[in-house]
Formats: C-alpha cells, structure tokens, sequence
C-alpha cells in the first residue's frame, strides 16, 4: 500500500475513533448526572435511605424517590432525548443547521396544544388528551415549516417564519390562559412558556417516555433518506428514495417527540439547536450519523442543565426552559453571523 | 441493438403548460448521446421523465425494453443514475461519504456500507481524479473539485444508464474537457450516457449522436454533422457556425 492509502485509512480511522470516544464519555456521563438528579432535592434524605426508598418502603423516603424524585430525573433524559433528536432529523429534513424545535415554534404550538388541553378540561376527560394536543399543535407548525420549505424558502426565511409562528402561539396560550379564569394562569404560563420539571409525576413520564421512543424510531427510519437529501430532492429520488415519505416520517417523528416532551415538561428551546451543532465536530455532518448520537448528547444536557438550576437555586425558582434559553440563545445569534460570513 | 432508453411520443407538462410534446428518441448503450436545445426547450424535463421524477402525459417510455410504469423504485435507483443540475452538497461531508450516497440503491434498510460499496466507491473517485482529496469536507475543496466529486457520485451506482444535466456548466475549459472524457469513458464500459450541453462545441465534438430539442420537440436527432447541420442550428438557435477539420461546430454569429 502506498502513502495516500495509508494517510486516508488512518484519517477515516481517526475519524471513527473520535466518534467511538464522544459516544463512551456521553454514556458515561448520563448516568452520573442522572444518579446526581435523583440524588438532589429540597428533602434532605441520605442517598442510601433514597435508593432503599426506591425499591422498598411506603414511607416518605418511598413516595419521594418513587413519585418525585425517579419521574423528574428520568423526564428529564427523555425530554432532552426527544429535543435532540428531532433538532438533529429537522437539520437535515431543512438542511438548515438553524432549524430547531424551539426556534421553528414547534414546542411553542405544541405548549399552545397542551394549554388549550389542560385548561378546557380535555385533560381531565382523558390524560392522554394532553400529549394528543400537544403533538397535534407540533404537527402543525411543522407541516406549515415544511410547506414553506418546499416552496424554496431559505434558512433564514425558516427562522423568521418559525420566529412568527412562536409568537402567535404564545399569544394565543396567553389569551386562552386568561379565558381560562384560573387564579394562577399568569405564573402557570410562565411556567409552560418556559419549561420546568418541577413536580412532575410519574403519570407525565408514562406517556412522555413511550411517544418520545416512537418518534424517535420515525427519524431513524427516515434517516437514511436524510443523508440522500444532502444532495438535493430529484438526485434523492433517483437513488431509491421516496422523498415524500422521509419528510412526513421527520415531521411525524418531530412531531411526537416534541409534543410528547412539550407536554410533560412545557417549551424548552435551544436544546436541538446547540446539541446536533456541537456533536457534529466528533461524528461529522452526515444527518443519520447525528440522530441516535444528538438524543444522547440531548439528554446528557437536560439532565445535567435540571441538576445544575437545583444546585444554584434548591427552592426551585430558576426554570429549566430559563436555563437552556439563556445557554442556547446567545449559541444562535453567534451560529446566525457565522452563517451570514460563509454565505 | 435495443435502446437502454426509449421515448415513443412522450409528452409532458407542468399544469397547463405543455413542455413536451410527441418526443421519439433513443439512448443506446455505450454511446454518448447529447441533448441540446435553447432554454426552456425541455431538456431537463426529458431527463426527469426518464427518471420517472416527472409523470409522462402522453406516449411512453421504455428502460431496457420494459415499460417505465413496471420498474420498481428500487430496481430504476440501480438501473439509471441521475447527476442533477447545478448539484451541491448541501452538508460540508467528506467527499468519500458523499460518493458513496451512490451506493444508496445497493444497501439494505439498515446495512452499513459493505466491502463491494466500498470498492465501487474508491474506484469511482480514483477514475473522477478526486481520490486523493476523499476524506477532505466538500466545504474546503474547489468547485472543481466539488463538480469531480459529485460525478464519482453518479458513477458510484455502477449504474447501466448515466444521465447528467448540464455537468460542463460553471466548469474551467479545462475540467469540461476532462469531464467529456469520464463520459465517453464511461460509455466505452458500456454505459448508455445523455448530457444536456449548452456548448455546441463540446457537443458536436464529444458526443456519438445528438438530440436537439427546440420547445418540446425533438426536431433533430443523429450524429453531430446531420442533428447540428446548418439550417437547424439557424432554425433553434438562430446561429451559424463554423466548422473545424474534425466537425466540431463553432457558434460564430446571431442570425
């Protein structure tokens, strides 16, 4: 074997071999920060009396690591997963490294859904009602970002538009917020608008955790016609690929991920824009190389974002959505003047 | 010999607007066949019909003797490749992960790309000249480059019919030269290879047999010196030209 040969065995090597350890050092920092999460709390019980709590135990030690302290932790991986992942399959549905849950208005039509459920008492009728709405609302913006993707529209015609769709949105919960004649409405906004795990329950995780699973088995099904995308739509089709089929599976796939998070947790934004963005450097640009890897990387980042908010405020006044906004908006301004440069 | 590509009175359209009409021609293997035409003449659709990326109105078309409507979408991806117009990567991936979407018709749902794919890979890059910058990111080569890259693509698919919109555009003299020679390299493997051209020259010079287009009809069609003769080139284009020794016209002055 010649030089060339051997230089470009040893690059791609290279390349899978950061992949390999971005992949490990995710896995191994998951489970700490969830352990951690578990761990932390305004009650001040001993982790030994916590973990007896959880497998045994009908006393306050039980109910708190059971029905508190399990539901939030774990929320909290699954709603970082579904953010990622369906920040890293709308990357590359758009082929816009801006597209993202939150800044498209995907989570802030889903938390519309999820009000207009919880406040007009479809939620009382049947829980599942809650996560239906919400993906319901996520479905529609989606399908409206497709629309306009479809007809051409550029990168930052899809922010703008998805920045338009967030507004009306959060108007509208405002407005139903407020024919809803609830004492609370105007902190209860707040706390859908921005995204919190606090005093989740296990009924949330219930059906966050499955719907987020199917959406995100949706987007790697169609992952594969993602990387075909990268070469535009007709050269897709003719290697194979039924176009149409990717984009209703991504915007499905998004729509069930983000609507079942949105639901459980309200709007937390940002996280499937930073996330597919920073892991890019270790698995590189193709979009179904990014998926599995951003609902990791996601997770990883809620979870150790809700440890963090418990850490620097224990009586719970700082909010996640506050939290991952205030990281991930400056993330976007500076992603928007790099893109300005390069184009 | 049979045609790797047939159309029998094909037309099409766009909504109300015809672009094709009663299109007779033929892609044979192991020829380069050269579609030419003024803009808006309905070359690029002639390629999409083929692919079945646009329905047929009228007529029909056959690949390899076999009706388009009866080609699975798998058994078609295998059969034609397809280098559309004005292709980019619209993702910074290396040049090797890009080539080897050409091997998208071969893999299973989930299967990872196999020794044989990457074998076709490398030796489509080798024969596209681009092996050497393979695991560069396509953000940091050339146009030229990039346009190489793209056509190890196409030939990837180690597909029996190539079609290729418009590759010579936005190319250096240099690399459409280098690129006419990958086509008819490609058609001495057997390949049925159409490209639509612009440039008349390259045409007439590199291509086995020409079709002209001219508002959705086929209004010649042969070798070069009979498709491009005087009065169609007055006709279509409204041009005469010069000839050198070896037929290759010269587009000299509007009529």
């Amino acid at each position: 074997m010649d030089g060339t040969v051997l230089t470009a065995m040893s690059v791609r090597r290279a390349s899978r071999d950061r992949a390999r350890v971005t992949t490990f050092v995710l896995c191994a920092l998951l489970p700490l920060f969830f352990v951690l999460s578990f761990l932390l709390g305004p009650s001040n019980l001993s982790p030994g009396a916590l973990l007896g709590g959880l497998f045994s135990g009908d006393g306050a030690a039980g109910v708190i690591a059971r029905e508190i302290r399990l539901p939030r932790a774990a929320l909290a991986l699954v709603i970082g997963a579904a953010l990622g992942a369906s920040g890293a399959a709308l990357q590359g549905l758009f082929r816009n490294p801006l597209a993202e849950p939150g800044v498209t208005g995907v989570t802030s039509t889903a938390g519309l859904g999820a009000v207009l459920a919880f406040y007009f008492g479809l939620a009382a009728a049947s829980p599942l009602l809650l996560p239906a709405m919400a993906i319901a609302g996520a479905l529609l913006s989606a399908g409206i970002l497709y629309l306009l993707s479809r007809r051409g529209a550029g990168a930052m015609a899809l922010v703008l538009a998805g920045v338009a769709i967030a507004s009306l949105a959060t108007a509208l919960t405002a407005l139903a917020l407020s024919f809803a004649q609830n004492p609370y409405a105007m902190s209860e906004m707040v706390l859908w608008m921005m995204g919190s795990l606090k005093d989740r329950t296990l009924s949330d995780l219930v059906f966050a955790a499955p719907l987020t699973a199917a959406g995100i088995a949706l987007l790697l099904s169609a992952s594969r016609g993602l990387d075909a995308l990268t070469l535009g739509e007709d050269a897709a089709e003719s290697l194979g690929v039924a176009v149409a089929s990717v984009r209703a599976r991504v915007v499905i796939g998004v729509a069930l991920a983000t609507g079942a998070a949105t639901a459980a947790a309200g709007a937390v934004s940002f996280v499937g824009l930073v996330v597919p963005h920073v892991l890019r450097r270790f698995y590189g640009y193709e979009p179904s190389r990014l998926i599995l890897p951003s609902a990791l990387g996601g997770a990883v980042l809620v979870t150790a974002a809700d440890v963090v908010i418990r850490l620097i405020a224990p009586d719970g006044q700082l909010l996640l959505g506050v939290v991952t906004a205030m990281l991930g908006a400056p993330f976007f301004f500076w992603l928007i003047l790099r893109l300005r440069r390069d184009s | 010999m049979s045609a790797a590509i047939a159309f029998e009175g094909v037309g099409a359209a766009y909504g109300a607007r015809a672009v094709l009409s009663g299109v007779s021609a033929s892609f044979e293997a192991g020829a380069v066949t050269g579609i030419v035409g003024p803009n808006g003449a309905g070359k690029t659709t002639l390629l999409r019909v083929a692919l079945g990326l646009m329905k047929a109105s009228g007529g029909a078309v056959r690949i390899q003797d076999r009706p388009l409507a009866q080609w699975s979408r798998e058994a078609l991806a295998r059969t034609l490749a397809y280098l559309p117009q004005g292709a980019d990567a619209h993702w910074p991936v290396t040049a090797r992960q890009l080539a080897a979407l050409g091997r998208l018709p071969h893999r299973a749902a989930l299967a990872p790309l196999s020794a044989v794919d990457g074998l076709a890979v490398d030796a489509a890059l080798e024969r596209c000249d681009a092996a050497q910058f393979a695991d560069r990111r396509m953000d940091e080569l050339s146009a030229g480059e990039r346009a190489r890259v793209l056509f190890a693509r196409a030939l990837a698919t180690g597909a029996p019919v190539l079609l290729a919109d418009e590759p010579a555009a936005y190319l250096d003299p240099a690399h459409q030269l280098r690129l006419m020679d990958l086509l008819r390299e490609e058609a001495a493997r057997g390949t049925a290879v159409a490209v639509t051209l612009h440039d008349l020259a390259l045409a007439s010079r590199h291509c086995d047999r020409v079709v002209v287009l001219r508002r959705g009809r086929a209004v010649a069609q042969g070798a070069p010196s009979e498709a491009l003769a005087d009065t169609v080139l007055a006709d279509v284009f409204g041009i005469a030209a010069q000839r050198l020794a070896d037929g290759t016209v010269v587009a000299s002055r509007r009529l």
